[in-house]
């Protein structure tokens, strides 16, 4: 890591890897259907990415990422709910040209706050602005009074409920439990067809690839250093003279703007949003993805979410009893057996394996596992 | 807001409510308790700490219908047998889960979280495939049931005056246990200085373990009292999770005078505006407003000056 290219080669060739299976190999032998599965669970991949900069490297666990994944959401979702509520469309409304549900809920004016999201570009700036403020004012709160591990933790867990029970009581603005649903075109574009699905599908890959090559580059850079080093000891990089609240509050906003980009590509590959993706059970399952595929890994992060996932719908699909087994276990399993996940399997195991058969003469483990974390103890 | 309502109707609003929110207090002190024993002295979040509480529902729901079934005679007292048995599975449980799961994250706390929220999801769905998914209610003896009438428009139902005469005595006996006895003393010193308490032949180990069962006893406990006024289902116990987190957090996480203030703070606060707006928004402000205060007091309301 001593010169300054933010890949190195095995990196390199896990993030071709990456590429092949998702634009090539997916592509050419899943269905709409399914590719449209891939590209929903590629959305959590987004926060899992984030995951892996604020926690993996910066030791911060937020359990509030729901929180950015669902404001990114309901910006996109709102821009989209504009646009299939034009006066034609909603005709039998009693006040025509405002959302159904704002309807149903008796409200005859399209409220302030929802005006600015008949433009585009508003809406495009909001998604990585307003998660990225929000994150912003929490992380200041929280960082500079010194407050993190599990305090921090607890705290945007509550966020995440607050939000949740604000977003389901405010039916009248958000639409409620059942989310804002019927998104139909983007700028007169339908979305809703199989061919606009793939390219959808290929726009959010492309998406993601820029999100990896950011967080490749904030960990090479020397910012990355200094996060894992705020992590392993919170008190020297003090005393070097570093701020280590501005770090900490940049990290979490990075992964809160990944985070917003998952949400808004969700509300446009799937089609709703809803505050089921915004609460504490979706938000502690997204820091599950990434600890499975291992929390200092970047690629790891990507293959845990679309691994677990797959598990979650083939096991869910026939086995509904077993699943909730299988997925607490598989918390249990990692954190106790496993603190570095898939990436930690893979660089230690695996990896050393192949390198063997090559006799490359390389047999340092690759730029995926880094150092094993279950020795440290987070910074308090 | 006020103005539909004259001044005797107001006192009584204030008065029923304020009940409301005892009642509600209660439930979250119970709960808190044990959450401030495992959390506030050793430092582990147990996100399972709901899903401990619902054990101990579904254990006075099972002895409430053999009493039911076989002992019809002696229904009126069934509760009081329910509670230690509650007491006794959740805590062997808690054992267990120290013993297999926590003794070996310590050192990880932000894990402990991940692991145990894990088993929160195990036990759900051992609840769910064992009891059904379907919310049961207990059925209570006739002398819980009923209301007190203290004035024509003030009345107060008994099951709620049981919950908190049981609330006040449980937390007496806490206070006790961990500021009198000579296993509290144990339990504090390992907490303010693990290797200190090694040296002067304390077994922290066994120390650790009894803290946990300790903490989830309790929470069977809380759950027992929680079939008095509330049904009870498979993931009645998430529910409370978050809230209860906060009410540890919020009154500072090692004081026990903390946690029943900042219950109480909550709890009153959450009931009283309730009556003058929706449900969800007065949970909404509550929830802001503790967040808020933590941003700008993050020790909490009593915090105690340990050296870290």
């Amino acid at each position: 890591m001593t010169d300054n290219r933010f890949v190195n080669k095995s990196e390199l060739i896990g993030i071709l890897l990456l590429a092949a299976l998702l634009v090539v190999i997916l592509p050419l032998f899943l269905d709409v259907f399914r590719l449209n599965l891939v590209a929903k669970y590629l959305t959590y991949a987004f926060v899992a990415l984030g995951l892996v900069i604020c926690w993996g490297y910066g030791g911060i666990l937020s359990l509030g990422q729901g929180v950015f994944f669902g404001l990114g959401g309901y910006c996109m979702a709102m821009f989209l709910k504009l646009e299939a509520s034009s006066v034609e469309n909603t005709k039998i409304q009693s006040t025509p040209g405002i959302p159904d549900f704002m309807d149903w809920n008796q409200i005859t004016a399209l409220p302030m706050f929802w005006k600015p999201f008949h433009s585009l570009t508003f809406t495009v700036i909001a998604i990585v602005l307003v998660p990225g403020l929000f994150a912003l004012i929490i992380g200041a709160a929280m960082f500079k009074r010194r407050v993190g591990g599990t305090y921090f933790a607890i705290i945007t867990q509550a966020v995440a409920a607050i939000l949740t029970i604000l977003i389901v009581g405010q039916q009248g603005y958000t639409g409620g439990i059942n989310g804002m649903t019927d998104l139909r075109t983007l700028k007169g574009w339908d979305i809703r067809p199989d061919h606009a699905k793939i390219v959808l599908y290929f726009f959010e890959v492309g998406c993601l690839f820029v999100c990896i090559f950011i967080a490749q580059f904030i960990r090479h850079s020397k910012l990355g250093r200094i996060l894992v080093a705020m992590r392993d000891k919170e008190d020297r990089v003090r005393f070097s003279g570093y701020s280590v609240a501005n770090f900490k509050i940049f990290a979490f906003c990075v992964s809160a703007v990944f985070a917003a980009i998952g949400g808004a590509m969700f509300a446009l590959n799937v089609g709703f949003m809803s505050p089921s993706f915004v609460g504490i059970v979706p938000s502690i399952e997204m820091v599950i993805y990434t600890a499975v595929g291992g929390r200092l890994s970047i690629l790891g992060a990507i293959y845990g979410t679309l691994l677990v996932n797959f598990a979650k719908t083939s096991l869910s699909e026939s086995f509904p009893e077993l699943w909730l087994f299988g997925l607490g276990g598989l918390f249990i399993a990692v954190v106790l057996a496993f603190p570095n996940g898939l990436a930690g399997i893979w660089g230690d195991y695996i990896a050393p394996q192949i390198a063997r058969l090559f006799n490359s003469g390389n047999s340092k483990p690759g730029g995926w596992a880094g150092k094993p974390v279950a020795d440290s103890t987070p910074a308090e | 807001m006020f103005g539909d309502y004259s001044i005797g109707d107001l006192g009584s609003i204030f008065v029923m409510q304020g009940f409301a929110g005892l009642i509600l207090f209660s439930v979250y002190v119970l709960m808190a308790l044990g959450l401030a024993i495992i959390f506030g002295q050793m430092g582990v979040i147990n996100m399972a700490h709901g899903e401990f509480m619902i054990l101990g529902a579904y254990v006075t729901w099972m002895t409430s219908n053999v009493f039911q079934a076989y002992l019809p005679g002696l229904f009126a007292g069934y509760f009081f047998l329910a509670m230690i048995l509650a007491f006794i599975a959740s805590g062997a449980l808690g054992m267990l889960v120290e013993w297999a799961l926590i003794r070996h994250l310590y050192k990880r706390p932000l894990d402990t979280l991940l692991a145990t929220w894990g088993l929160s999801l195990i036990l759900q769905q051992a609840y769910r495939s064992v009891f059904g998914a379907r919310e049961v209610g207990v059925e209570l003896p006739q002398w819980m049931l009923g209301s007190l009438h203290v004035t024509d428009s003030i009345e107060v139902p008994i099951n709620g005056i049981f919950v908190m005469c049981l609330t006040v005595l449980i937390t007496l006996a806490v206070a006790y246990i961990m500021y009198k006895s000579r296993w509290g003393r144990q339990v504090r010193a390992v907490v303010q200085n693990r290797v200190m308490a090694g040296a002067v032949g304390i077994n922290t180990e066994k120390v650790d373990r009894y803290t946990f069962a300790l903490g989830c006893g309790i929470a069977g406990v809380a759950g027992s009292a929680f079939t008095m006024i509330g049904s009870t289902g498979p993931t009645s116990g998430q529910l409370y999770i978050v809230d209860t987190f906060l009410v540890v957090v919020f009154g500072g996480a090692a004081s026990l005078l903390g946690t029943i203030a900042s219950a109480f703070s909550i709890s009153q606060t959450q009931s009283t505006l309730e009556f003058f707006m929706s449900g969800s928004m007065a949970k909404v402000l509550t929830l802001l407003a503790v967040v808020g205060i933590l941003m700008l007091r993050p020790q909490g309301l009593f915090a105690l000056k340990v050296r870290k």
